[in-house]
């Protein structure tokens, strides 16, 4: 019963706000707005659902996101996620001993901290009572830690979850080859010294080839540049555009870090360096240094080029998600709801980057939304090629109609509403924490560009990808 | 039974679309001939670079036909002609296939061979003119490359190939007895380097696209593109002519260079080759090879290295003379028939003249995890069939499964395949001991051991579990299917297969209908033998159906001569160099003499007098001796693991002591012997023909040549009648029938084509 007064009575405000703010809106539209009378009047008021707790993001912080083997590089990746740690912690003042669980996203994992959520939880000041665990999903492992936390909460068995990510490419586990490493087990089990002899006469010289961590797709072998220039054919996206949109995101990125809309960055004092304050990987060219860059991947023609694609990066992000009713009784003003969201997978071959493609409609549906009700879009730039491919599959019923099983098109999301505060082209993209600065992103621009919904989407290596909605808290 | 390398590697490339025979139409010009609409060839300019799409209607390849051949020069002709066009690309937008060879029909309509001397002078001349071409032509390759194609790409300036599973270039002309006409013996050498070429052109092998890019035969590769706004075919080929055109004009403007960069190895190779001592040594050693090989059977690949040591040694135009010359001379040989019979009869046995089945088999069970169990298995997974492999214990299974994983996990170590499709397909085998799944089975082969009772009581069991529209497979060599079907309740559904070993190697299936076999059962039996990937002949039920009833009595003459006192050895010498790709001897051991022994006695029952010739007591002796052949380790033979050289056992010269015969006077030179097993071969598949066993010699001779090994350049032994003479061979029959009786009495069908120069081939 209660629950329900308090839904009704939650609903009320928010809808009369967005009833009032709509009235305002065209006005000061600009006429680029060409869907502006379906965009209006939302398909719905609200995502809220009855007898489903709403969950909300108080806030969330990252570190800046640098170029790896920079600043970061002499550093562990549970560094920079205790990092990330501390920062949520004061930025939120949040009670140590409230926060039920930890999780965190990694991709390339340091051996030594398998589960780095726990290592950077017990130095960051967290209670050495609160678990941790580290999931992860390639490029949407920081939006599996944050989905993770949504179902903890929503099943009841949490109220107040931290989720994160964390990725440094600085350093990365290169292995002894396979040989060699057998050799050495075999030679700590042997007894005598008849059998370790024996065993080191085995050894041959190219044992010592180390094995590097695979920058390639496990299961075809093909690295994920390779698969987004063959995207990019096949959706026929041109060189001249790749090159266009990626100059647009280090536009945009550069654009927003000058008028500090970059909120979600905490400083990071790096022992024995400076304090990093801002992301170093934004550097807007022009469309004719760019074009002279040579292809990456396929070479001598291919058009996915070092400039139009995101970087490797390191960097970190948390955030903190609460149970509405335990947030507004900690006396906290959330961001934002995170809502309904969707995994999709897909052949990792030739659709290895389609994942938004896939994800947005189904997000959209299971939502209840179209398209027109979106006022913040934030997809992860792996590629400018996969960008302007899937909008291109988005765009097109033919590609509805014969590979996703859907009578017609989703669309494409407009441009003007698209990644406004820069991407992971121009911000970088650290693998494990991306998700978690994609959210914010859009929790940030709706609040200071006004807006009910924001759509994060997401590709991951696998064929996998990820969309979910974000719900504009009323203010 | 046996497996036969030499004609493994035939058929592996005649497998493949090389030259396969479109749906040839004559073309009446009705109209005026000025008209220019083309109907093989779509012609149009991008900025200054011309397309030219190949495509020929009505066809699933593109042959270089005389109608292709014209309309192509006459754009050529154009391109040259025209001011603004600065370069062209040369693309088939016919899926799979760019171009699959000359047509071999216009070799064949030839009567002399000054005639085919000319075709190939033309597509010389038509070559040079591309290989002079001051404006660069690019061949954009996709799908099948193959004999003239590859003559044709590798006269371009420049190649690019799509880097997929279709796209091969090979130079297949020598399994069919001749060598490339126009221009390849002189071209590719130069190209990849006169090893390579060897290869190429010595083997027929099929060059992937990857490789042909290592070789230096390809200057760039396109990988195939996935889904897009369009189909992932159809743009990838749109893909390849936009590649295609920037390189042309790259190639104009002189921003890209024809070069290529040479390794070090090859830059060794190429300085070594530079050297007239080490050519000769080449030359020398690839002869020796070829000539042991062959046995001197084969003309094409002694005149192919003629050919190309002419163009070295003595230049461009001596070249390419000789080999216009050659290739003449090749097309008219006997053996190049014989080839291009067996191709044409492949081809022929990879079509389901029963019609689509009702039901498509898309669930299949075996029973038996043996070796041809397994086998089956093998090669019904990786074509997408959801398969059930059950045996009565957990060890035959696990060697079942082990094979099956060998067999796909050797793949994979040829990169012709990766771990992860080798898993997924994998995982379309399920192995079990019980018969769970089986009432989804559309079909159930089983192989399990030869014999009546057990295969009565596994078809009652299985009859039990199975649906109404299953379809019950017998895999025997022997057993008539008849017989096993009696215990049937649906004997309309009982059918045979009959697989060889290894199953994975040898591209036969003999199919045997009974009288009861419906025609549905039929269909549904060939269409999972094509699926499978192989060649089918069908016949009808009768003991030793039709390849086992032509095997016995020559391998009953087989005995007979070891007991005349010829050793294995010597014997085995005079088969391999009659043609047969493994020796009379080696082939018992082969298959196994106790599995000869219950064939021979079993034979021996249902045909009589006609089956005998050798005592069949040395079969039952070496069986009791426990000399089973290469699965026991001991036969004629010792075999052993790891060890090359095959030593004679001499264990067996007291068996064949005391059994041996002398040898009659008149009947027993070399050639006799020969004769003596091949005539008796020869007359038995007659004698099937003329029973209606085969429904037709084409059957006859892919049967025997792809199942048993007889020799292709003889084209099998309806085709070897036809060339060799019927006279002759019943000729040769009397005498024998002479010395030795019935067993060598001609067959009326034979004496009928003796009589009237009637051939089995018109």
């Amino acid at each position: 019963m209660t629950s329900i007064l308090t839904y009704t009575f939650k609903n009320l405000p928010n809808a009369s706000t967005w009833a009032l703010r709509f009235s305002v809106r065209p006005l000061s539209c600009s006429s680029q707005l060409r869907a502006a009378p379906a965009a209006q009047t939302k398909s719905k008021k609200t995502l809220a659902k009855p007898n489903i707790r709403n969950i909300v993001v108080v806030d969330g912080v990252r570190i800046p996101f640098l170029q790896s083997g920079t600043s970061y590089k002499d550093l562990m990746p549970h560094d920079l996620a205790r990092a990330a740690l501390s920062g949520l912690l004061h930025r939120t003042n949040v009670p140590r001993d409230v926060v039920d669980y930890i999780i965190f996203g990694t991709v390339i994992q340091e051996v030594k901290t398998s589960n780095v959520a726990r290592e950077a939880a017990l130095g960051a000041g967290f209670s050495d009572k609160t678990p941790a665990h580290t999931v992860t999903m390639a490029c949407i492992s920081a939006n599996q830690a944050m989905t993770t936390g949504v179902g903890l909460i929503a099943s009841g068995q949490c109220d107040v979850v931290v989720a994160g990510g964390v990725e440094l490419m600085s350093d990365v586990p290169i292995r002894h080859s396979r040989k060699m490493r057998k050799m050495m087990l075999d030679l700590n089990k042997a007894k005598t010294l008849g059998q370790r002899l024996s065993l080191l006469s085995k050894f041959r010289l190219n044992f010592l080839s180390p094995e590097l961590p695979a920058v390639a797709e496990f299961s075809t072998s093909e690295t994920m540049g390779h698969s987004a220039d063959r995207l990019a054919a096949a959706f026929a996206v041109s060189r001249a555009d790749q090159d266009e949109y990626a100059l647009r995101s280090h536009s945009l990125a550069k654009k927003a870090q000058d008028e500090g809309l970059l909120s979600d960055i905490v400083p990071f004092k790096v022992p024995g360096k400076d304090t990093v304050t801002k992301d170093n990987g934004i550097r807007p060219s022009s469309l004719e240094q760019m074009a002279k860059l040579k292809p990456a991947f396929i070479k001598p023609y291919g058009t996915v080029t070092a400039a139009n694609s995101s970087f490797l990066t390191d960097g970190a992000s948390a955030m903190l998600i609460m149970a509405e009713e335990k947030a507004l009784a900690m006396g906290y003003k959330p961001k934002a709801y995170l809502r309904d969201f969707v995994y999709v997978s897909q052949d990792p071959k030739d659709q290895l980057l389609l994942g938004p493609t896939y994800a947005t409609p189904k997000v959209l549906e299971k939502a209840g939304l179209t398209l027109n009700d979106i006022d913040a879009f934030e997809f992860h730039e792996a590629f400018s090629g996969q960008i302007l491919a899937n909008f291109k599959a988005m765009d097109s019923d033919w590609f509805a109609q014969n590979y996703m099983g859907r009578k017609t098109k989703v669309g494409s999301p407009p441009l003007e509403k698209f990644n406004n505060w820069g991407g992971s082209l121009s911000l970088g993209h650290p693998f494990g924490a991306t998700g978690c600065r994609l959210v914010m992103a859009a929790a940030n621009r709706l609040r200071k560009e006004g807006g009910q919904y924001g759509l994060v989407a997401a590709c991951a290596a696998g064929g996998q990808g990820h969309a979910m909605i974000v719900e504009a808290y009323p203010k | 039974m046996v497996a036969s390398r030499a004609i493994g590697s035939l058929s592996r490339a005649t497998a493949s679309r090389m030259f396969r025979r479109p749906g040839y139409i004559c073309r009446n010009f009705t109209g005026s001939s000025a008209l220019r609409s083309r109907t093989h060839i779509n012609f149009g300019v991008k900025g200054d670079v011309a397309v030219v799409r190949l495509n020929s209607p009505n066809s699933k390849v593109n042959t270089l036909n005389k109608e292709l051949q014209s309309e192509f020069m006459e754009v050529m002709n154009e391109i040259w002609a025209s001011d603004q066009i600065r370069s062209a690309v040369l693309i088939s937008t016919k899926p799979g296939c760019f171009i699959a060879g000359a047509d071999i029909n216009m070799l064949a309509s030839c009567k002399t061979h000054e005639e085919v001397t000319r075709i190939s002078q033309e597509g010389q001349r038509m070559f040079e003119k591309l290989e002079k071409s001051t404006k660069p032509i690019v061949a954009a390759i996709s799908g099948a490359c193959l004999g003239g194609g590859l003559e044709l790409a590798i006269s371009c300036q420049y190649r690019i190939a799509t880097k997929d599973r279709k796209t091969v270039l090979g130079a297949p002309e020598v399994l069919l007895g001749i060598l490339p006409g126009a221009g390849g013996t002189q071209r590719l050498p130069k190209m990849v380097g006169l090893p390579a070429a060897f290869d190429m052109m010595l083997t027929g092998r099929n060059i992937r696209a990857d490789r042909a890019k290592r070789m230096g035969l390809v200057d760039q590769l396109v990988e195939p593109l996935g889904p897009g706004l369009k189909p992932p075919e159809e743009r990838t080929i749109e893909y390849l002519e936009e590649v295609a055109v920037n390189f042309a004009k790259g190639l104009s403007d002189k921003k890209i260079s024809i070069k290529r960069d040479k390794g070090l190895v090859e830059k060794l190779t190429s300085y070594a080759l530079s050297i007239p001592f080490v050519r000769q040594q080449v030359y020398k050693k690839v002869e020796e090879k070829v000539r042991k090989q062959t046995k001197g059977l084969y003309p094409a690949p002694l005149k192919i290295i003629d050919v190309v040591k002419t163009g070295i040694e003595q230049g461009n135009d001596a070249g390419y003379l000789s080999e216009s010359q050659k290739f003449g001379e090749l097309a008219m040989t006997k053996e190049s028939k014989a080839l291009m019979g067996l191709y044409h009869g492949q081809v022929l046995c990879k079509k389901n003249k029963f019609g689509t089945p009702q039901k498509e088999v898309k669930d299949l069970a075996i029973l038996g995890a043996g070796l041809m169990g397994a086998g089956i298995a093998q090669v019904s997974v990786d074509k997408g069939l959801k398969t059930i492999l059950k045996d009565a214990t957990l060890t035959g299974l696990g060697r079942g499964q082990q094979q099956v994983f060998k067999g796909l996990n050797d793949k994979v170590k040829k990169k012709a395949l990766t771990s992860f499709e080798r898993d997924s397909i994998f995982s379309n085998l399920t192995g079990q001991l019980d018969y769970q799944g089986f009432e989804k089975a559309d079909m159930v082969i089983e192989a399990v051991f030869e014999d009546l009772s057990l295969k009565h009581r596994v078809l009652k069991e299985v009859e039990a579990v199975i649906p109404g529209h299953c379809v019950f497979a017998s895999n025997t060599s022997a057993l008539p299917i008849n017989e096993i079907a009696a215990a049937s309740k649906r004997p309309e559904k009982v059918i045979g297969m009959h697989y060889f070993s290894p199953v994975d190697k040898m591209q036969l299936l003999e199919i045997i209908t009974t009288d009861k076999t419906s025609k549905d059962t039929t269909a549904s039996a060939v269409a999972v033998g094509l699926k499978q990937g192989k060649v089918i002949i069908v016949v009808k039920d009768g003991p030793g159906f039709y390849t086992t009833r032509c095997l016995a009595p020559m391998m009953s003459e087989v005995l007979r001569i070891l007991q005349e006192g010829v050793e294995p050895k010597k014997l085995d010498s005079l088969t391999t160099s009659f043609g047969f790709p493994v020796g009379a001897a080696t082939l018992v051991d082969e298959v196994g003499v106790d599995v000869a022994k219950h064939v021979s006695e079993d034979l021996g029952k249902a045909f009589g007098e006609r089956f005998e010739g050798g005592n069949i007591e040395l079969l039952k002796e070496m069986v009791s001796r426990g000399f089973l052949g290469r699965k026991s380790g001991k036969g004629f033979y010792i075999y052993q693991e790891g060890v090359k050289t095959k030593n004679v056992n001499s264990d067996m010269d007291g068996i064949l002591a005391s059994l041996k015969v002398p040898p009659k006077y008149g009947v027993s030179s070399d050639e006799d012997i020969q004769y003596r097993l091949v005539t008796r071969f020869v007359n038995e598949a007659v004698m099937c023909l003329q029973e209606g066993i085969l429904a037709t010699p084409t059957e006859g001779d892919i049967g025997a040549v792809f199942g048993l090994g007889f020799p292709p350049c003889l084209g099998g032994p309806f085709r070897f009648v036809d060339l060799y003479g019927a006279q002759k061979i019943v000729d040769r029959l009397r005498k024998f029938e002479a010395a030795y009786g019935k067993q060598f009495t001609p067959c009326q069908l034979l004496i009928d084509h003796a009589n009237s120069a009637n051939k089995f081939y018109q």
